[in-house]
């Protein structure tokens, strides 16, 4: 058996690496992508957690995450065709119309 | 040291391997393509949890669907490589440095409650019993939340064609 604070630290690793990807990154699509990175991190600690407690409830809330993030990649995906398409560029610092 | 705990730490070396990967790849090809690799990884470790329908779900959905469409929207966009400016080196010595306390302070807290969490521990139940008893958890206590998650993606699948399609039409 496989400690479950083990399964904890390394979601807790790979949620921080999605946090680094979504502050360097500069392309729209990589920062979307880091954030999937994160809800994945997320979907291990859930798991985890229902293994160790004994109770499923865990993974029902992972297949709403999954249900959300996928929704979540359609319209976000649209959002940037449609960015990529007004501004001609992937890049996150020329998306800056609601900047002060 | 046993076999679960070898794969573990092979699986684990994968996924963090596939993260750092889509930091430093340049092409958001390369990135999409660490990021399955990620979730692969992933589902392997779902599968030493024993959660055998959530790491099929892993599989089918996310690597098979939804990164499909990201690197679907990479070719249709012509992604090219990232141009860096001085602002995003500006950004990068603050951003490392917040994230690593973030992730510091996650590791803490999740070594410190290790006790707690190894009190409630129990043995995982085997994969058909797992499944079956998840399923009559979904659609008997979580029968609402279910039926509610249909209703999101026909207003994420309406979203979309809203938003994708021409302006002169």
């Amino acid at each position: 058996m496989v400690p479950t604070s083990y399964y904890i630290i390394l979601s807790a690793v790979l949620f921080g690496l999605g946090i680094v990807a979504f502050v360097f990154k500069r392309n729209v699509i990589t920062v979307f992508m880091s954030i999937e990175l994160m809800l994945n991190a997320v979907n291990l600690a859930f798991v985890a957690f229902s293994r160790a407690l004994g109770r499923l409830d865990g993974q029902v809330f992972v297949l709403f995450v999954i249900v959300v993030a996928a929704a979540e990649a359609a319209v976000g995906l649209g959002i940037i065709i449609l960015i990529a398409r007004q501004r001609q560029s992937l890049n996150v610092e020329r998306a800056n119309l609601l900047k002060f | 040291m046993t076999l679960p705990l070898l794969m573990f730490f092979l699986l684990a070396a994968l996924a963090v391997a596939g993260a750092v990967s889509l930091i430093l790849a340049r092409h958001p090809i390369r990135s999409a393509l660490s990021l399955i690799v990620v979730m692969v990884a992933l589902a392997g470790l779902y599968l030493l949890l024993g959660a055998e329908f959530v790491a099929m779900v892993q599989i089918i959905v996310y690597a098979g669907a939804i990164m499909v469409l990201f690197v679907l929207v990479i070719m249709l966009l012509n992604a090219g490589e990232e141009e860096r400016t001085n602002l995003s080196r500006l950004a990068g010595p603050p951003g490392l440095l917040l994230a690593g306390a973030l992730a510091a302070f996650l590791v803490t807290a999740a070594a410190r409650s290790g006790q707690f969490i190894a009190a409630g521990g129990s043995e995982a139940p085997s994969g058909a019993v797992s499944t079956r008893a998840l399923s009559g958890l979904l659609f008997r206590e979580f029968v609402f939340p279910f039926e509610l998650t249909s209703f999101l993606i026909l207003v994420a699948i309406l979203g979309a064609l809203v938003l994708a399609q021409r302006e002169n039409s």
